[in-house]
């Protein structure tokens, strides 16, 4: 009962005095303009990187920009093989990741108990490999991916040549980024895994189809807005890493667009890297530069816009 | 028969696609692993090697001090020198340097911004938030880092009169634009996860908005706040583009902010392409590597941990 008796306790306790010093007409507005204005700092500098890019680079970006190479030591021309390189390797990245995200997200959700110990220790593995900074992925392609299984390939097959699978190249990075972009689809799939209502795939399992059948024919076909979601995550993630691909494949300058798995390539963040910190004369380089940022910063928008419009189709889709 | 038949195959059917599935399920386990281990494995020659161990040992990466006449002792990392010099300590000081500047910078306003958008704005003003969260968590590092030192740098040259143009303060002011998103989404989750029943308590026991943010719902949702925190301050340490581009690149060890610095991720990221395959540099390098994936991979596990407590504490709540 003693719970109940609230004067005595008001009288003494900290909160009341709180409640005092503000009065009851102005509770909370003093503090809620100080939390407002958190959100319009941030949305000013972000403002204000943005209107930076944009202002200086839409000038720039033409018809002749996205489809001609760089000249003059890449002070004059355009960016074409940047381009042709980045859609390459998030190409290749995505036709790695997917699978193996969607089959670890149903694995997760359809196959085990959530509070078993494989689950949990996948999860651990999943959330860790999302934490795992992006240049320590870069000296993983380069020991793993080169160094082990290019160089592998290469003393197998190709003993009297010099290398041929093992050294950088687009194929190797690739991978690099696959595993590096793995969370991504895996938590965006299982997203769309846990929309499906029960009774479908009951309906389903009822019906006579095995759990691999209602898998095939019921839980994926409805997952798929989800796993689309996860895929255009992923290449939007891997088009702005530059870390992973210094050293597994992208290359500063190339005369030739990639033919084969095992060339190097050109590449709009490593492009952005170089120009800005390595030209003898920044001045001239930055018209392209932003250029290049904004082209850059435009495809990777457009693709998580993309995301977020079919995640929110799913969701009210599902809310009904 | 025929129909016994079907169900054999399917059974071998089901058998094979069940198998695949729960294989494939393990290569973020396999890949978690496999990326300590080839990491690991090309640093082993610094234990074990001789010849590197003279250079670079861990003992000398540590507490190796340069002797110069007539200057104070101190730790270096030239490892291009004549005699190359493999001292660690100015790049943990540089990566912490950035990393505090960046949470300093960070911290108030995500969680300022998350304490707006998940208890006082209203539903068409967290309309607007969330997508400028979203906007931010989509720049790639590289255009941030882009920013910081061809606009951010010479700004604040300008109007303060740094010495040194990139320095720790720039790097680490965007370090903390990368950083917001990670830890505005923690918190704001832990925050709007407090279970309704609480505020009502609070809300009938007299207490104003402000009053059950402070007092209730704020307490309730910290160790999902400090996850974050911890989240935050792991991506701080590993990221790399920012700093490489924006920090200067000079390890120097002092503790004065607006000095350049040099950070373990930038130094991997400058020096790899130029090393020795097998050699001392190389090996250190991926020791860098391997001390980094560590220290992320225990700041992983303790943001995990606390968010994983929220969630036990508040299991009622269906997510």
């Amino acid at each position: 009962m003693t719970g109940i008796q609230l004067s005595p306790v008001k009288e003494s306790s900290p909160r009341h005095n709180i409640h005092e010093s503000f009065g009851r007409k102005s509770s909370g507005r003093i503090p809620a303009g100080l939390t407002a204005t958190a959100v319009i700092i941030i949305a000013m500098m972000l403002f204000i990187i943005l209107g930076n890019i944009v202002l200086n680079g839409v000038g720039v970006i033409d018809w002749k920009f996205l489809s001609h190479p760089p000249e003059n030591g890449m002070e004059g021309g355009g960016i074409f093989p940047a381009i042709f390189g980045t859609v390459a390797l998030v190409l290749l990245m995505t036709i790695a990741v997917v699978p193996v995200g969607v089959l670890t997200a149903i694995y997760l959700h359809e196959y085990t108990s959530p509070h078993s110990k494989v689950t949990r220790l996948i999860r651990m593995a999943i959330n860790n490999l999302a934490g795992v900074p992006s240049i320590v992925f870069g000296l993983f392609g380069l020991g793993f991916f080169i160094g082990f299984v290019g160089n592998g390939i290469d003393t197998l097959f190709y003993a009297d040549e010099g290398p041929v699978w093992g050294q950088p190249a687009i194929i190797w990075a690739s991978l690099t980024l696959s595993v590096l972009t793995l969370p991504v689809v895996i938590v965006a799939t299982e997203e769309a895994l846990r929309t499906i209502p029960r009774e479908i795939k009951d309906a389903s399992l009822a019906l006579g189809a095995t759990k691999l059948q209602t898998i095939i024919k019921v839980v994926i076909p409805n997952s798929l807005p989800g796993i689309l979601t996860g895929a255009i995550l992923a290449i939007s993630r891997g088009a702005g890493e530059v870390a992973p691909i210094m050293f597994t494949g992208a290359a500063y300058y190339l005369p030739y667009l990639p033919q084969k798995l095992n060339d190097q390539f050109m590449e709009l963040g490593y492009h952005i890297y170089v120009m800005a910190t390595q030209s003898p004369d920044i001045e001239a380089t930055k018209p392209i530069l932003y250029g290049t940022v904004l082209v850059l910063l435009l495809l990777t928008f457009m693709l998580n816009f993309s995301a977020i419009i079919i995640r929110s189709k799913m969701r009210s889709k599902n809310a009904h | 028969m025929r129909k016994l038949q079907f169900r054999g195959k399917s059974k071998l059917f089901e058998l094979v696609g069940e198998k695949i599935i729960s294989i494939t399920a393990f290569a973020a386990l396999i890949s978690v692993f496999l990326i300590f281990l080839f990491i690991f494995k090309e640093s082993i020659p610094i234990f074990t090697d001789s010849e590197i161990k003279q250079e670079a040992s861990v003992d000398k990466m540590l507490f190796k001090q340069e002797y110069y006449e007539g200057r104070q002792p101190r730790f270096s990392w030239q490892p291009n020198s004549d005699v190359p010099k493999y001292s660690i300590l100015p790049l943990f000081i540089g990566s912490f340097k950035a990393a505090l500047i960046a949470m300093l910078f960070a911290v108030p306003l995500a969680v300022g911004a998350a304490i707006f958008s998940a208890e006082f704005a209203s539903r068409r003003l967290r309309e607007f938030v969330k997508p400028i969260i979203e906007l931010l968590a989509g720049i790639p590092s590289v255009v941030l880092g882009f920013f910081s030192l061809i606009v951010l740098a010479t700004f604040l040259q300008d109007v303060f009169g740094f010495t040194f143009r990139l320095n720790a303060i720039n790097a680490g002011i965007v370090l903390g634009l990368a950083v917001i998103p990670i830890v505005f989404t923690m918190a704001e989750d832990a925050m709007t996860s407090v279970p309704g029943s609480l505020r009502d308590a609070a809300l009938a026991l007299g207490a104003n908005r402000w009053q059950v943010s402070l007092t209730v719902v704020l307490p309730a949702a910290l160790p999902g706040i400090a996850a974050g925190i911890t989240l935050g301050f792991g991506r701080a340490i590993g990221e790399t583009m920012i700093v490489l581009m924006a920090s200067g690149n000079a390890a120097i060890i002092s503790g004065s902010f607006v000095d350049s610095i040099r950070t373990i991720s930038a130094t991997i990221a400058a020096e790899l392409a130029e090393v020795v395959f097998g050699g001392a540099h190389y090996s250190v390098l991926f020791f860098l590597g391997t001390l980094l994936f560590i220290l992320t991979f225990v700041l992983n596990w303790i943001g995990d941990y606390a968010t994983n407590a929220l969630k036990l504490k508040y299991q009622g709540r269906v997510k």
